[in-house]
């Protein structure tokens, strides 16, 4: 396997990595608001909080990995992007940072400050949507060199169906993962009222989720007909996404192996993410880098690969011992630890 | 001074990283401080120590938030700021930006195991265990970033030919000349901080009448901390002052303003500077400075003069220099003199001029840290990459720099305001005394 592929794949699977945990955490935050704003917040956030208190500081890392990586195995992409994102981006960061600190002051501190809750709930969903617009600006259309300038074509973006059929996924599937994990955390903790709650979320966030990837797939159509006729091509990859996906649903629905149905979802997103980046390529950043032209020299590619696979024989085990303590620890989760 | 993009992103830069640096050398220093509190708990089986730990560990929390979040805001800017900076030195120094990030990973992982394991394990021990993990991942992140600032300062392992870097060696520029004395000293001075910011607190608590047992142990613990830490700093400092007058004489030289090379130069303290850089009003020692440069008042020492105009630093950080190393000094006094009156047993050690002074060593700590920052990245100018690239030559070229300028700013004054607040709140309602009784109720009594 070639070095740019290699490192394509690395950044996927973190970018793929941090889609499920931020999605978990994000919506997360949403519900906790939903269930203060109703007066639930005695089952459904004590559960949120004892899930979240000891993993919000890896989820974070996630994202700072996938765009460390994709500076160290593509560096013109810190050239292209890095200019024209500097206010979207600064945007997207300012949220970031309100969103972790607040979780913070407001889980280890202030506990009942409505407006902690409140920013750190809405921030949920405007994270998404102004990440996604990263991967938008990828399939081309958005940016224009004049000069020695990148210009970033914010009105093509704001006016543009694509860009708006991606936000909608961006966030309903933030809901949808989320709602699903979480029905399958509270099952786990043997909290019938906020898995009932929960489900209903599940169940009620199930149908825009599949509507959304549809108007996204009819909208690159006409914004990339390229890229769509390469997603056509590996038509499978999507068609094993929609099955996991009624596999999934279908086992909310009769109230039966939660934990199998979040693993389906996690499938579904995996299939219907990798389909997505396979037939982006060669684009990293259509038209100017692809992956041959915006590769690190081979010398750093090598050495990346192995810190990577040096660094994984480390977290690996690590990460495995934050799940067996909180995350299938049935005592933990039930909350007698 | 015209606000164009460069100033603006530098401004930006500036800002961030003089904020993300109060809380990254917390994040680096505060972990072994808890280490050694909890292992003391567990040796002398003192629940003091053991509370100490806890709620250090506490307080921590809040700080570990806003240092991540605002170190994911430097890591972002490096792009957003300075894109053709990263588009030549991405490639060069990628390896370290990532190690970077795993020991971060690392560190987010155990921590957020310690945190929430207090009381679950049955063997002591196994708990105390984990702060190992955390002070690795945060002291070798604060290694591997390190090892990124210091090849701005001393590139090498690469060639830059038509604007792109060839030749790439990713040890040798991990490896350059300026990593050993940097990682040194900005662990060392971390350590030294953080020990005399916990000092500062259990001291002012002392004051205000709230000191039993529990304070008093926490003070001399963290003075004993500050004067080992204190001691390594200082040799520290004196390795980098070295380093410099081989390595970047210039930004010693500026430091110093000393404009001629010679033999036998003098160590100036203080002082102004006329138009025709003519120091008055200084504290001179005379020959020292060739001492701090090569251990010998014969060594010789490389003066300004030797370099064109444009390529010097600003002379003004001469004061940020001289103001850094004094709180140094200021640092070694103040534990020695704790520590002396402790051992010295006619002698109060807790009478309120010394318990004043130990209250004003953390945030001077604070403030050396960063002094010494600015002295550091200013005396690079006006280089980005000493030798290869100027600072004006990297900046972006996008528009709006300066809403973003305005964004962040608004951003760390709300960050800092509420990290203050829920931190005094978080301690103010819940006393230690009231807290060792509910929390070790038979050994307390």
């Amino acid at each position: 396997m070639s070095l740019e592929i290699v490192g394509i794949t690395v950044l996927w699977i973190f970018l793929y990595g941090y889609l499920i945990v931020a999605s978990i955490d994000f919506g997360a935050g949403f519900f906790a608001f939903y269930g203060r704003i109703k007066g639930k917040e005695h089952t459904l956030n004590v559960l949120i909080s004892r899930y979240l208190s000891p993993v919000w500081e890896v989820t974070n890392v996630f994202f700072v990995f996938f765009f460390v990586g994709l500076v160290g195995f593509f560096p013109d992409a810190a050239y292209y992007y890095g200019t024209a994102l500097l206010l979207p981006g600064s945007i997207a960061i300012i949220l970031l940072a309100i969103r972790g600190s607040f979780y913070a002051f407001g889980n280890y501190g202030s506990k009942d400050n409505i407006v902690y809750l409140f920013l750190y709930g809405a921030t949920g969903l405007l994270i998404p949507a102004s990440l996604s617009t990263a991967l938008t600006i990828s399939e081309g259309g958005f940016l224009e060199e004049q000069g020695d300038k990148v210009v970033f074509l914010a009105r093509e973006l704001f006016t543009s169906p694509y860009s708006w059929s991606v936000v909608v996924l961006s966030i309903v599937s933030v809901l949808f993962i989320s709602a699903t994990f979480l029905t399958y955390y509270a099952n786990r903790a043997g909290d019938m009222d906020s898995r009932e709650e929960l489900r209903k979320f599940s169940l009620f966030w199930s149908p825009p989720t599949i509507l959304a990837s549809l108007l996204v797939f009819v909208s690159l159509r006409e914004h990339n007909p390229e890229h769509f006729t390469s997603a056509i091509d590996i038509w499978w990859m999507f068609a094993l996404s929609l099955v996991c996906f009624l596999g999934a649903s279908l086992f909310i629905y009769r109230r039966k192996h939660h934990g199998l149905a979040f693993t389906l979802v996690m499938l579904q997103f995996f299939f219907a993410f990798f389909g997505y980046g396979a037939s982006h390529l060669p684009y990293i950043l259509k038209p100017f880098i692809t992956i041959e032209t915006g590769v690190t020299n081979p010398t750093m590619g090598m050495a990346l690969v192995i810190v990577f696979i040096a660094g994984l024989l480390l977290l690996i085990p690590s990460l495995y011992l934050l799940m067996r303590l909180f995350l299938f620890d049935a005592d933990y989760v039930k909350g007698n630890k | 001074m015209v606000l164009d993009s460069v100033i603006l992103s530098r401004m930006l830069t500036s800002t961030t990283l003089a904020f993300h640096i109060i809380f990254a050398t917390i994040g680096v220093g505060v972990p072994v401080m808890i280490s050694i509190a909890e292992f003391m708990g567990i040796k002398r089986n003192d629940p003091h120590y053991l509370l100490l730990a806890r709620r250090w560990a506490r307080g921590f929390t809040i700080t570990v938030a806003v240092g991540v979040v605002t170190g994911t805001a430097i890591g972002l800017q490096l792009s957003l700021l300075w894109p053709s900076f990263m588009q030549v030195a991405g490639q060069v120094i990628a390896l370290p930006l990532f190690m970077e990030t795993f020991a971060f990973f690392f560190e987010a992982i155990f921590l957020g195991i310690y945190l929430y394991t207090w009381d679950r394990f049955k063997n002591k021990w196994i708990h105390w265990l984990l702060t190992i993990p955390v002070m690795i991942g945060s002291s070798a992140s604060a290694l591997f970033i390190t090892t990124v600032n210091a090849f701005m300062n001393t590139p090498q392992g690469f060639e830059l030919k038509d604007g792109k870097a060839i030749e790439i060696d990713p040890i040798a520029a991990m490896l350059n000349p300026a990593t050993p004395t940097k990682v040194f000293h900005v662990l060392t001075t971390a350590y030294l901080t953080s020990a005399l910011i916990l000092a500062a607190i259990t001291a002012f608590a002392i004051l205000r009448k709230k000191g039993g047992d529990y304070h008093k142990k926490a003070l001399r613990l963290t003075m004993v901390s500050a004067l080992i830490f204190a001691f390594a700093t200082a040799i520290a400092g004196d390795l980098s002052a070295k380093f410099l007058a081989e390595y970047q004489p210039e930004k010693l030289a500026a430091a110093e303003w000393h404009f001629e090379t010679e033999e036998n130069a003098d160590l100036i303290v203080f002082g102004t500077l006329d138009e025709n850089n003519e120091v008055h009003n200084e504290i001179r020692l005379p020959g020292f400075l060739s001492f701090l440069a090569g251990s010998s008042f014969d060594t010789e020492v490389i003066g300004l003069n030797e370099f064109p105009e444009d390529e010097r630093p600003p002379l003004w950080v001469h004061y940020l220099f001289d103001l850094m190393v004094s709180i140094g000094f200021y640092s070694i006094f103040i534990a020695a003199a704790y520590i002396l009156f402790w051992k010295w047993k006619k002698r109060n050690e807790w009478n309120k001029p010394l318990l004043w002074g130990i209250v004003a060593s953390g945030p001077l700590a604070m403030l050396a840290i960063e002094f010494g920052w600015i002295y550091a990245e200013v005396g690079r100018q006006p280089w980005i990459l000493r030798g290869y690239m100027k600072v004006a030559e990297a900046a972006t070229k996008a528009d709006g720099v300066g809403l973003t300028f305005a964004l962040f700013v608004g951003l760390y004054v709300l960050l800092g305001i509420l990290c203050v607040v829920v931190l005094i709140k978080m301690f103010k309602n819940r006393p230690a005394e009231a807290e060792l009784e509910q929390r070790f109720p038979k050994k307390a009594s």
